[in-house]
């Protein structure tokens, strides 16, 4: 499988990164090379298999569960404090039409 | 006769599809320790994890897991002893993370089925696909500023249930009493308070048309509908939309579309117009949700009563109509007052009270069952008060109404206002000596066969008491006299 | 003896003994920052006086019989490592100016046990690189030099470039790295140091800066393995704040360094010979084993059939989850923000992340988006599960044959700026035999075990059964002994 140039450009609107057009083939040609090594994997005969979803090595980890307490918030200071765009107590970007 | 549209080329059918999103009732949000409540200052109920700080982690609210398990035990389904958080991804204002933490592939809950009541008194079986547990996302304010929106994270966080209908609904009415069912159910369970107004609970509803005997057509989805009523509109507002389109050579095209509640039809959803691609994959920062089985079992045995169960015993153990039942049953809080008044006393009396006298009352006053204009226990005392005699029915309304008006127990207003029946049969026999002396023309009457006169006397003696005679000593009295 | 050339078990002996105060161990590590720094760039963040009034505060705890582990240890930090009021940039320009209201639960662990905090070290943007030459806090100049090409700018290895140089030049005791695909190993090997990244879920990954989050480990470096050990047994234990943390016993991993590893299984799998490996890395391996053999250990040859599969499904599995993980960088709670008057929202997202994000890091955000999405998942995130699935039960089967695995620990010794890194996929075949313990979650220590022609340091590898790090650790001991490793990098405080 080899990434078009509009598969490209689509790939970086998903991901929300601006990519010039005189950058595009660039891309396509690094994102293609990075691909195609990794096609190597289709040889690899997984029938049956169980995929691997995470990282514990025993692989029979079961999710651990809190108590239903209130142990956090009222920090809206600190919240707000590293914001670029900060409107009072809240959060500001762009209007946002609807 | 099922329910159709009637269009240009003839009678089509609905088929309808709910997603609904409720609230889950928890003290901490889904992941993080933050509150849950409604209403607080912005921002002030965020933690780091909603906020999507880098380096924060998720850790899941036993509480939250608990309550979708009720749920699937209240909705008849299947529990998942095993099931999985994906991650499903795109980027919005009020998603801090990018992502919003859900269950795709794997859901706690499968399949089950709810029944619904219809007006016409029959139920119908209404398929459940599924109940997943997710994150819900922020709020973004777009009124406070002119070129700005302004986020709020308060709700960043709180678990939700997203409960999947099958597409089994065929009008809309059946989309209402789904909705209304369900509804029902959680607020019995306690798993949402179903307050529909603050948003706990938002429906998504699929809508598609058919001629009889196809199958199904390209559906669309209208999003976020926030009251029974309004799902209702929706539906029908989409259906028309949808044989408009086809009578006319269209095509209806699969999208998302918004029901605007001002003028009563559907529209697209411009911002959304992007292919959405949400890349769904097993969160890496969760390990599986494994629960056991006897977890399952123990919360089974704790379920309160259902809605269908306390209406099933309604019929059986107060004997009243399975309208009655319905009625009494629809709220919690209603089937509460009920019982309370019930209890101990003439259960079919106590339905009139309560479904009659009272409901009007809530209306006139604008009050709700949750604060009554009455409470159960003086609405049980008058009742009482009619058992003893003390007041005949037509007194006992008048008492009811003073209650509303003052908020007083029925005892003291009897005792203060001198309604109290009278049953001292020496003062009757007093009354009707003389009404039956003032009418000796009438008593010859009756004593020559004209029995109807009997109410005549009746009505007599109790006007001249203030209607406080206690009727059946009027009435034994007067019989022996005219005897 | 100059300060800076203790071990963090010197100098804990010291300290208790008196013979040094923490703040003298503190201001020797400050003059050889200062000095050294301008140069080597191990530290984007250098707070010299938070530490000497940390190392003050240390002294007068030790004197009221109240010094933790670490009292008084001057340690670097991985810029990756949320830091409480001290900024973190991940190596990013998108985490320009963050001040975390928090702190990572492994740095609040060490500084509960008396650690001092000099810094924090530069590193690969977001841990993504093999030479720390995709910080946009600049290179990392790995202290040693070629012998015949003194002047060759020569990488640390990375992602945690700079804790592993910092801690070579003896600008810190020790620091702390993450290892995702070998971003402790390598650039432990690169700096003629050890380095480990225990089991998956050893150490807590709360407020560590994610990049691939089922990959993503924390750990160690020092000068010793012992050293490592004591440090690791800091950073380790059960956190209820991450879900995927062990909730298992942290064992004294220093007392496991002495242990003999007579009679153990040393499995060596056939696998790691690949084709185009140096002679002095096989000539090393060889020696490895030797030594050993001659410890009393059994060398066993053993299979990984999918092996040289790893780095392929790495760099499937990282991508997928770091384009998720680095979603939230969007100039809206936090750091860059880069939008015109008229942006909307989406350009404002789009230009943030642009700007905000160097080359390699929009590479691998790109790539994890594809992978994942609709009518690719499939053929690529799911099947590389699948072969992670095979990767793992590979070494599930050679742990009923073998105790520990000897390997390299890297495929060539530290390279120069500029090298083969102008192609992506080249560059990641530095991760070729550290990425299956990560795929499969297993420890691996980094040990200096001797150096190549150029006289550069040369690193050997031991991976061991999941949270059985002690067995890793009496085997890489036993190495260091027999090594003997004693030369010493040109560019280090007190030469
Ligand atoms: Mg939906
Ligand atoms: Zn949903």
């Amino acid at each position: 499988m080899s990434l078009d140039t509009a598969t490209v450009r689509r790939v970086a609107a998903l991901a929300r990164i601006r990519l010039p057009e005189e950058e595009v083939a660039r891309v396509q040609g690094e994102l293609n090379g990075i691909l195609g090594w990794i096609e190597q994997l289709q040889a690899v005969n997984t029938d049956g298999v169980e995929p691997m979803a995470g990282g514990n090595p025993e692989g029979i980890a079961a999710m651990p569960m809190r108590d239903d307490v209130v142990t956090d918030g009222g920090i809206a200071p600190k919240v707000l404090a590293n914001a670029p765009d900060r409107e009072g107590e809240y959060f500001g970007v762009p209007k946002v039409v609807e | 006769m099922s329910y159709t549209i009637e269009g240009e080329t003839g009678p089509w059918e609905l088929v309808i599809g709910l997603e609904v999103h409720a609230q889950v009732v928890s003290n901490a949000k889904l992941f993080s320790g933050a509150a849950t409540e409604f209403g607080a200052e912005p921002n002030s109920q965020v933690s780091f994890v909603d906020a999507g700080f880098p380096g924060m982690l998720p850790v899941i609210n036993r509480e939250c897991v608990a309550q979708a398990v009720r749920t699937g035990l209240g909705l008849n389904a299947q529990v998942n002893l095993w099931s999985r958080f994906d991650r499903k991804n795109y980027f919005y204002a009020d998603l801090p993370q990018g992502y919003q933490i859900s269950q795709f592939a794997h859901p706690i809950i499968g399949t089950g089925q709810i029944d619904i009541e219809l007006q016409d008194g029959s139920t119908k079986t209404i398929g459940i696909t599924r109940l997943h547990l997710e994150q819900d996302a922020g709020k973004s304010l777009h009124d406070q500023h002119p070129t700005k929106s302004f986020i709020d994270l308060n709700r960043s966080g709180v678990a939700l249930m997203e409960i999947v209908s099958e597409p089994d609904m065929r009008s809309p009415e059946e989309a209402g009493a789904y909705l209304t069912k369900l509804r029902q159910i959680l607020r019995y369970l306690g798993t949402c308070d179903g307050n529909m107004e603050e948003g706990s609970m938002r429906a998504d509803v699929n809508v598609s048309v058919r001629k009889a005997g196809e199958g199904y057509r390209t559906r669309c989805e209208v999003k976020n509908v926030n009251s029974i009523r309004f799902v209702m509109q929706a539906v029908e507002a989409e259906a028309r939309r949808q044989i408009e389109v086809w009578e006319s050579g269209g095509t209806v095209e699969q999208e998302t579309r918004l029901f605007d509640t001002g003028r009563g039809i559907t529209r697209s959803m411009r911002s959304k117009e992007d292919a959405h691609d949400y890349r769904y994959f097993p969160d890496p920062d969760l390990p599986p949700l494994v629960i056991e089985q006897s977890w399952v079992d123990q919360l089974k045995a704790a379920l309160p009563e259902l809605p269908d169960q306390r209406r099933a015993r309604y019929v059986r153990d107060y004997g009243i109509t399975p309208y009655d039942a319905h009625v009494l049953t629809l709220e919690k809080e209603t089937a509460a007052y009920y019982e309370a008044v019930a209890k101990g006393r003439d259960a079919k009396q106590a339905a009139n009270w309560v479904m009659g006298d009272l409901f009007a009352a809530i209306n006139r006053t604008k009050t709700s069952i949750a604060e009554p204009p009455v409470s159960a226990a003086d609405l049980g005392a008058l009742l009482d008060l009619m058992a003893d005699g003390t007041l005949s029915g037509k007194l006992a309304k008048e008492v009811f109404e003073v209650m509303v008006e003052t908020g007083r127990a029925p005892g003291l207003i009897v005792e203060e206002r001198g309604l109290k029946q009278v049953t001292d049969t020496g003062a009757i026999e007093a009354v009707i000596d003389e009404v039956l002396a003032k009418n000796a023309d009438k008593v010859a009457e009756y004593r020559s066969g004209k029995d109807k006169l009997f109410g005549f006397f009746v009505g007599q003696t109790m006007k001249a008491m203030q209607g406080k005679g206690n009727p059946a000593l009027v009435n034994e009295v007067l019989k022996k006299k005219l005897a | 003896m100059h300060p800076t050339d203790f071990t963090i078990a010197g100098a804990v002996a010291a300290l208790e003994e008196g013979v040094i105060s923490a703040e003298e161990l503190t201001r020797a590590h400050v003059a050889a920052i200062e000095a050294l720094n301008p140069k080597i760039n191990a530290l984007i963040t250098v707070t010299a006086e938070h530490a000497i009034e940390a190392a003050r505060a240390s002294d007068a705890k030790r004197a009221r019989g109240e010094a933790g582990p670490l009292e008084g240890i001057p340690l670097a930090i991985k810029d990756l490592f949320c830091t409480e009021g001290v900024q973190t940039t991940a190596g990013s320009k998108i985490l320009d100016g963050f001040i975390p209201p928090y702190e990572s639960t492994v740095t609040a662990q060490l500084k509960r046990d008396g650690a001092v905090f000099l810094g924090k070290a530069n590193l690969d943007e977001f841990a993504m690189g093999s030479s720390n030459l995709t910080s946009a806090y600049g290179a990392v100049l790995n202290p040693w030099s070629r012998r015949n090409d003194p002047d060759a700018r020569l990488v640390p290895g990375g992602s945690s470039g700079g804790s592993a140089a910092a801690v070579a030049a003896r600008m810190v005791l020790g620091a702390t790295g993450t290892d995702t695909g070998g971003s402790i190993r390598q650039p432990a090997a690169f700096c003629g140091i050890a380095g480990i990244k225990p089991t998956y879920g050893r150490c807590s990954r709360f407020g560590i800066v994610a990049y691939a989050s089922s990959l993503d480990q924390a750990g160690p470096f020092a000068r010793t393995v012992e050293d490592c050990a004591v440090l690791l047994r800091s950073m380790a234990g059960h956190d209820p704040k991450d879900s995927t943390s062990a909730d298992r016993a942290v064992p004294d991993f220093a007392a496991a360094c002495t242990r003999s590893v007579k009679g153990l299984r040393i499995g060596v799998p056939k696998e790691y010979h690949i084709d185009g490996m140096p002679a002095e890395i096989e000539k090393l391996w060889r020696q490895g084993l030797d030594w050993l053999r001659d410890a009393g250990a059994e060398i066993v040859e053993i299979s990984l059939p999918h092996a040289g599969y790893a780095l392929p499904t790495y760099y499937i599995v990282a991508p997928a989850e770091a384009s998720s993980n680095l979603a939230r960088y969007d100039g809206v709670r936090f750091g860059l923000r880069a939008a015109e008057k008229e942006s909307d929202l989406r350009d404002l997202y789009e230009r943030t992340r642009a700007a905000g994000f160097g080359p390699e890091v929009r590479r691998r955000i790109m790539i994890g988006t594809y992978v994942l999405s609709a009518g690719y998942y499939d053929a690529y995130y799911l099947k590389a599960q699948k072969v992670r699935a095979l990767i793992a039960r590979d070494f599930r089967e050679a742990w009923s044959k073998v105790d520990a695995i000897l390997a390299p620990a890297t495929p060539s010794a530290a390279f120069a700026e500029g090298e083969g890194s102008d192609d992506p996929v080249q560059m990641y075949l530095n991760d070729v035999f550290t990425v299956t313990a990560n795929l499969a979650g297993l420890p691996g220590l980094s040990v200096p075990a001797g150096l190549d022609p150029q006289g550069l340091p040369l690193g050997l590898q031991v991976l061991g059964r999941p949270f059985d790090e002690e067995t890793v650790f009496a085997v890489g001991a036993a190495i260091e002994r027999a090594a003997d490793f004693k030369a010493l990098p040109g560019m280090r405080a007190g030469a």
